[in-house]
Order: C-alpha cells, then structure tokens, then sequence
C-alpha cells in the first residue's frame, strides 16, 4: 500500500517527517507521511483548479453520480481489506469492522451516489414580468477533519455528501488512524475521480488541520471531534474568512429504561450502548437511568451480561471488544475511572486494565454515583457505563436534559405514550426508542447545544454543501 | 419609570401622531434598564435629539432570557401549534397594515430614508413578510424515512428556543420581519437588539405584538449597545442560536463569540461590493435608471448596493453620460418633503466615514465626475456621488462604502469582467444586463454572489432567499430556506422488531 499523499509527487518516509502508526498493542504498523501547512496550501490549489475545470458544475450530477457509484462498488470488493485495515490500526475488532462500520460506509457512498443527479433549486412564483429561481450550487474546496473512532465510516459521511453535491475537498484523518483513508484514496482514484478534486493530508490537528480550519481559500469545513477542537475550528473560521461550519461533537448520551420496558432486551441494547466500539462512540449511551421498579433486576443482569463480553484482540473470532485506540485515550479512561473511584462511586464490574500489553480496558460498571461526579458529567469515551436509579418521570427527563451536550438519547417503554412522550422532551438530536445507536444513511444525525452544529446524513446533509444563489431575471419591470 | 414618548408629525407628505412607551420590553412589560441610563436618538435630518428611551445592560439580557426561556417552556414553542402562531402573525400583520403611515413616519424620523420611500418599500414589504411567515406557521415539515417495516424513523423539526436577534439601522423595520417572521413562525422565543441609531419602529414594533396577542416573554427587546448587549447576546450560554445582520467585522465577533461560549448556531448578513455589469447589449435607458436605484436607493445603505458598475466600452459614453444626468435629477432633501428621493444618512458616524472614502478617491487619483460634497449645512446630507478613472486597488473600489458614491469603471472583455467581477472577499449580490438571453444567464451564473439579478437590481420578494457567499455572510433568510435557521431536526427511531 501506498502511503503517500495524494495530490503530491511520493515522499520517502524519514523521521521527524513522518507519523508513526500505531497500533493498541503499542507497537508502530508503518509510518506515513506527515503534511505541513505549505501541502495544505498545495492541495488548496489543485482543488479549486480542479473545481474550476474538471469538477464542480463541470461533470454534472449524473457523472458524478456514476463515480460516486464506482467507489461503492470498489469498496465492496475490497471489503475484507479494508476491514482489516480498519483493525489493525484502530483495534476495533475485525468482526464489528466487517459487519458494521464497512457496511454502513459502503452504504453511505452509495447513497449519496444517488443524490448526485438530484440537487433541485426552488422556482419561485412571484408575478408574471420575472423569473425568479435559485440554485443549489457547490460551495467549491471544502475542508474535512475526521475522527479516529469510526475512521472510515465518519470518512464516507464526509465525502458522500461533499462530492454528490460537486464539491472538493482537502481532508485531514486522524494522525492516529489514517490507513483506511490512505487505502481509499487510491480506490477513488481507480474510481475515475479527477485529480484534485479529493486530497487527503495525514497530519497533526495544530498544524494541518489549524492551516485548513483557518484558510482563506477554503469556503467551509467539517470536523467531528471534541467540543473542545470544535470550538477552535469555529472561532478559526470566523477570524479567517467567515468559512461556513458544520461540527458533530461530544456526547454524555442518557438511557432512560422505564419500569415497563422489555427488560431483556433493554439489558441488551443497554450493553450495546455502552459498549459498542469500546465506548469509543458520540452515540455512547453513558448514562443509564433505570426506574427503581426494575432497577435491581436490570443491575444484576446487566452486570452479567457486560461480564460475558470478551476482550481480546481484534483478530480473534470470539472478541467482542479490542483496545482502546492509543495510550492517550487509554490514560484518559483510567483517569475517569479512578475519578469516580475518588469521588465515592461504587465499581460494580470492572474498572481496571486488561492483560499487559496494550491498551485494553474491562467494560466497567459504577453506581452509587451523584449528578456533580465527573464520570456523570464529562464524556469519557471508553467501555465505562453509569448506572442511575430514578423514581420519578418528570424528574428522569429533568436530569437527562441536564447537560450541555445533546447529541442522542434512548428511551425503553413498551407504553406508547410515555415512549414517544419521553423521546419529543428528550433535548437530543437523536432519539432512539427500545433500541440505541441506529445508524441510516438516509436518517439526519446531529447534535443540540454544545454537542454540535448543523446535521450530517439524509437529504439534510446536501444543504451543509451547497451554496444558494437567487436568480432574479427581470422580463418586463420598467425603472 | 418608564416615559412615553409624543410626536406630531406635521409636514407636506404626513400629519399624524404618534405615542409609545420608551422602555426596554421584557416579558410583556416596558421597563426601565436596570442601570437606569437611556440612549439618544438623533434625527439625521437635523442632527437634534428626538427622544431618548431605556438602555439595557447584561444584567437585562439574563432577565429577558429567562423570560423567554419560560414562554417557551409554557406559553410558547411546542405548547401553541402551528395554527395559533400562524393566527398570531397574521394578527400582527393587520396591525402593521392599520399602523402603516405611523410607521413609515416614524422609520423616516429615525432613520433619514424618505416617508415615500418607507411607504412604498419598507414596511409595504416588512407587512408582507410577517404575513408570509404567518402561513408557513403550520406548515412545518419533518420527514419519515423509509428504512425497513420493523422500525418507524422520523425527523421532527422543533424550535430552537431562545434566539438571539441583532439588527442593523438601514432597514430597521424591514430587517427586524425578516428576523421576527421565521423564528416566530417555527416557535421559537426571542431577545433581539435593534441599532441604537435607530429603536424607535422597533419599539413601537413591541406594542404591536402585544397588542397582537404574543405571550409575555415571547418576543423581548432590549434598546441598547453592541459591545455591551450585542456581546452578551451573542456569548449568552442560554441562547442557542444568533441571527446578526450587520458589517462584516462584527459579524466575525459575533461568529467568535458564539465558538468562545456555547456553540450557538449562527447566520450572517454582512456586507457587500456588488457589482453590476452592463453589457453593449444591455437596454441602456432602462440600465441607467436601475443603475441610478441600484447605488442610490436608501441614500447607499444597502448591504446590496450595486457600487461597483462595470460599462462595456461600446455604450460607456453613452451610459456615463446618462446615467450622470439622471444622478443629477435626483432629489436631495428633506425626508418630508414630497418630491425628496433621498434623506440624510443616518448618524454623524455614517457620514463621516463616507467623506473619508470619497476623499479618498480624490487622494488616490480617481476622478470626481459629479458630487463629492455635502449638501446644505445642517444634517449628514450628501450629494449623489460617481468616481471614474479608478484602479482595482483603490479604497472606493475594494471596500464598502454605504453612501450615495458609485464607482463606474470600463470593460472590454466578457471573461475579465466576470473575473474582476469575483475579485472581492464579498459575494452578497450582482447585476447583469443584457438583452441576449445566453450572456445574460451565463454571466449570472457564474458570479459568486447570493442574489443575482437580470436587468434590474435590488429586487427583494419574501419567498425568495436571501444571503452571502463568501465573507457576505453564513445562510439564508428569506423563503422557505429561512426555516432552517430556526428549527432543531431530531430523529426519532422507533424500534417495531429488531431484537438484540
């Protein structure tokens, strides 16, 4: 494999200019170029030239459509490669990559492949002496920084939308995942994608993603990521050039089970909630509240169940959950937990590393907790589920609201009225009802308050790459 | 103690009276601000007070905050529906309409644009977009997404809650429908600013929604600063979402300040150098007369000001020579007066900054070919203004003006127009004229502005959208797409079998 930029002629790997890919063992896997800002304004350029000329509103929504398509079908032959790719770098286990995480990128391409050739502007009525209309057109270089949870999932969420709608894009991957994204670069290459009008550059966040975020000739940009790099992206972009910003933020995600819930099943998804992706998940359902009726009985089966996954490598068949993505984040983790430890939470299951040799963490189970703990507050983003005994409705949806993020939210009820009652109060940008983290091409995702700006996926998605321009064609106004 | 304040209007073109409370308004009631100062507001027609009315401070910001956020938890937001919004604004368009000379009245006493001016056009088309929004009221769209049978998936689009809402003094009624009609539509509450150089539509604006029936705490207004209320609006942690229109420069505060506190949403109207290009094919007579509007209309204070005209060489003799005489016509005077085209500008700050851009030409070499001076001695009157002989870098030429001073600059080729046309940090508008269908379309398409106009300029309809690119600004109102400003999309995914 290739691990070189793409817009630019190869370079030979040599410390210090390069990143060294880890892998949760601990141990480098290869090293892969690193970009400074001088590649971002590089790239910068062959974009828009591209834009200018073999892109945007040259190709055409049909053409593109046909592209968009091709790279679907590459990826689909190329599946077991990338799913293990995906693995190898991130540790999430090759099973969840092959069965979830390349299917849904596989999806998502191909749907917005069939947005393509359906971008509709408005004709407007006003009165018979004008036309008036206006077009859906691309904004031209967008920029794109990706996260390291869902690498090459959150990379097709990026790059559906963008390119259907006729845009280019400069994307920065996460320096600790890049190697689904670097393999995908030559598939959308053998996909027939003109040069320029995707390039990827393998970089730091305070070099090349802060050279994009603040770039005057890039129109707009995306990132997913922390609260914290959101905030920097935005007041990037408002003291550059007033680039448009759409952000897909943190979570602290409430599961509110209710004494009539199917309680298995809500054991089930509870645990796929907090655990799915080692935690590592925006979506996380990290603060559970179960109803006192049910709560001793959900406790001690949940336990059970989180005590029954297995944590082991990745390419093991029986692994359910592999490392955490680097030692930063397993640090991080580690840290939370022994907060909650500190503060006079109760460790029920868990709670420490495991094994040795790599960053693997035991899905880990606190009660007894207070709404002022920081594992109660803050996203922790590993396998590290709260579980809160309420009593109260009114109460419950008081406390899950009660947060600065809004990203997702779960409600278990077999009641009709109290499940979609609790779900429309609930201040989230996704709602699941007697099930969590559901994931659809064509269903909106986004977050309310600091959890993030505008909504990714869906129809919705085309409006975060377009640009509207009204035409107003005068056909008999005299002055 | 709040005071009222009276005027009789007793001039050629309008005797009428007006009387309205000067306070801040905040959950149903006018009050004092609580550091109980008050602000000035100037008639730029003489540069003496009018009235003076409340100024807020942070402190009132957090009060009418939590008003608003408790109108939407009870009277508002979800709790009305659709219907009773929608009868609600359509209330308080028939009372605009039964109000309509006071206010023109009063928006000419304030602003300086003439009553004829603010009959015609402004709250003529403020009325019309709060009834435009009164029928999008019910009509709030989510979507169902088909996914498979065992899974009900939706998208509802509820209101924000407590929006921010700054606006600019060149349109002051006018901008303040088109931030009050889509947010009020789609349910959200709202604490908005006006210019402290122009409050007092906006302020008679409140009575009305009273008088319509709007809930206390539904819409607040808080007369006052842009670095003391602006700033607490736009880095308040319970606001969720900003609306300013305004110069660029303090739109990137406003962008900085919502990343800095709590990752607000935020839309944009900022500032313009739109260009308009005149082709040898164009209509020239009809050129010249929506030139002349295109620069002039609103004494220049258009953030869509058609500043920078581009003539083809066949008809630039021709066009310059036309259009000078009909500037020359144009009727400089007071605002009451019945054949005035245009007032003063709007404060002693405006004018000032226009004189030094028009000194500015002169420094830099362009030519003055009419005006370039003060008109009178008393009010921020100027005269009509055309620059020739410019070069792309000059001041009058890359910056905006917002004065009554167009830039005229010749063009030979079709493709270096286009170019020249683009070569700005701005993309709010264009204008293209020409008789051939092809160039005409073409060149409008290929102009990155968010309104491009065919054979006219500065045509404004409440359904069709309205915005930047560029450093213009960030969204869109107007139309259905101003919607989107205001709603918060969730999904709802509602499981009907899958088992885990």
């Amino acid at each position: 494999m290739n691990s070189t930029l793409l817009s630019t002629k190869a370079k030979v790997c040599s410390v210090p200019a390069c990143i060294s890919t880890l892998i949760a063992t601990g141990k480098i896997t290869t090293k892969v170029a690193e970009a400074t800002s001088k590649d971002v304004d590089i790239a910068v350029d062959a974009a828009q030239k591209a834009f200018d000329t073999t892109w945007g509103l040259n190709v055409g929504g049909a053409g593109r459509a046909k592209m968009l398509g091709k790279l679907a079908q590459l990826m689909e032959e190329h599946q077991q490669e990338l799913s293990a790719l995906e693995s190898l770098n991130n540790g999430k286990t090759f099973s969840w990559a092959m069965n979830a995480d390349i299917p849904i990128a596989i999806e998502t391409i191909r749907y917005y492949a069939g947005w393509a050739d359906k971008i509709h502007g408005q004709v407007q009525e006003t009165d018979e002496k004008k036309l008036t209309y206006s077009r859906h057109e691309p904004i031209g270089v967008v920029g794109q920084i990706i996260p390291w949870n869902f690498p090459l999932v959150m990379m097709t969420w990026k790059i559906g939308p963008a390119l259907a709608t006729g845009n280019c894009i400069v994307m920065k991957p996460s320096e600790f995942t890049p190697l689904t994204a670097l393999r995908m670069c030559e598939l959308i290459q053998e996909a027939g994608f003109p040069p320029g009008v995707f390039n990827l550059l393998t970089g730091y966040g305070s070099t090349v993603g802060a050279a994009i975020a603040s770039h005057m000739k890039i129109e707009k940009i995306a990132f997913t990521g922390s609260t914290l790099v959101g905030r920097k992206v935005m007041e990037a972009a408002a003291k550059s050039n007033l680039k448009n910003v759409t952000l897909e933020l943190g979570g602290k995600n409430a599961n509110i089970i209710c004494n009539d819930a199917d309680l298995d099943q809500a054991v089930s998804w509870a645990v796929h909630g907090s655990y799915w992706n080692h935690g590592q998940a925006c979506t996380a359902g990290s603060r559970i509240f179960v109803q006192s009726g049910i709560y001793d009985e959900f406790l001690a089966k949940f336990t059970e169940k989180s005590r029954a996954l297995k944590v082991g490598d990745p390419f093991s068949p029986d692994s359910y959950q592999g490392p955490q993505v680097s030692k930063n984040q397993f640090d991080r983790i580690m840290g939370f937990i022994q907060s909650g430890k500190d503060q006079g939470a109760t460790v029920v299951l868990g709670g420490d590393r495991n094994g040795t040799e790599g960053y693997f963490i035991n899905p880990t189970i606190f009660t007894d907790t207070t709404p002022d703990m920081k594992i109660v507050q803050e996203e922790i983003f590993g396998p590290v589920g709260v579980v809160i005994k309420f009593e109260d409705e009114e109460d419950v949806v008081q406390q899950a609201n009660d947060s600065v993020f809004g990203l997702a939210a779960a409600v278990f009820s077999q009641n009709i009225t109290r499940a979609l009652t609790i779900a429309h109060r609930l201040k989230a940008g996704t709602v699941w009802v007697n099930c969590v983290n559901q994931i659809h091409p064509n269903v909106p995702f986004g977050g309310f308050k600091q959890s993030g700006i505008g909504r990714e996926l869906g129809e919705y998605a085309l409006a975060n790459y377009t640009a509207v321009k009204a035409v107003q064609v005068n056909l008999g106004y005299v002055m | 103690m709040t005071s009222i304040f009276t005027h009789e209007f007793n001039t050629p073109i309008y005797k009428g009276k007006t009387s309205f409370n000067t306070g801040l308004y905040i959950n149903g009631k006018f009050v004092e601000g609580s550091d109980k100062n008050t602000i000035d507001v100037i008639n730029p027609a003489t540069g003496k007070i009018i009235t003076k009315v409340a100024e807020a401070t942070s402190k009132d910001v957090d009060v009418a905050v939590a008003a608003a956020h408790k109108a939407f938890e009870t009277t508002w937001g979800l709790n009305m529906g659709g219907a009773g919004r929608s009868r609600l604004l359509a209330k308080l368009a028939q009372l605009m309409e039964e109000h309509q000379q006071e206010l023109a009245a009063l928006e000419a006493l304030d602003n300086g644009k003439t009553f004829t001016w603010a009959m015609d056009v402004d709250t003529t088309f403020a009325i019309d977009t709060i009834r435009y929004y009164a029928g999008w009221a019910d009509k709030i769209h989510g979507q169902v997404v088909e996914t498979d049978e065992r899974k009900l998936s939706y998208t509802r689009h509820e209101p924000i809650g407590v929006v921010g809402q700054i606006i600019p003094w060149n349109f002051p009624l006018l901008m303040m429908s088109w931030k009050l009609g889509p947010a009020l539509a789609t349910g959200n509450c709202i604490v908005m600013k006006p210019s402290e150089f122009t409050p007092l539509t906006a302020i008679r604006m409140s009575e009305l929604i009273h008088e319509a029936g709007f809930p206390p705490g539904t819409f607040n207004l808080l007369t006052g600063y842009g670095n003391t209320v602006g700033a607490a609006i736009s880095s308040h942690m319970k606001i969720d979402k900003v609306a300013f229109t305004g110069s660029t420069l303090v739109g990137r505060k406003i962008m900085e300040a919502a990343a800095k506190s709590n990752l607000k949403d935020i839309t944009l109207e900022l500032g313009g150098k739109s260009p308009n290009i005149i082709f040898n094919d164009a209509d020239v007579d009809q050129a010249v007369n929506w030139a002349a509007h295109g620069i002039y209309w609103n004494h220049g204070q258009a953030c869509c000001a058609g500043s920078r005209i581009f003539v083809q060489s066949g008809i630039y003799d021709e066009f310059l020579s036309k259009f000078t005489e009909k500037t020359r016509s144009l009727k400089v005077g007071d605002p009451f007066d019945l054949d005035s085209y245009q007032g003063p500008q709007v404060s002693q700050l405006q004018y000032d900054r226009i004189m030094e851009y028009i000194q500015s030409g002169k420094d830099q070499g362009a030519t003055v070919h009419l005006g370039g001076d003060r008109v009178g001695t008393e009010g921020f009157y100027i005269n009509p203004t055309i620059f020739t002989d410019t070069t792309p870098d000059m001041k009058i030429v890359q910056e905006e003006i917002f004065g009554p001073v167009g830039v005229v600059i010749k063009f030979e080729d079709e493709e270096d127009v286009i170019r020249q046309a683009n070569d700005t940090v701005f993309g709010l508008a264009a204008a293209v004229f020409s008789q051939n269908i092809t160039r005409a379309l073409t060149t409008a398409h290929r102009l990155k502005a968010g309104t491009a106009w065919v054979n006219c300029v500065n045509q404004l309809h409440a359904n069709v959208p309205f915005g930047g690119f560029k450093q213009s600004g960030i969204g869109r109102e107007l139309g259905e797409y101003a919607l989107h400003n205001y709603t918060a999309v969730k999904s709802v995914q509602v499981n009907l079998g899958h088992v885990m």
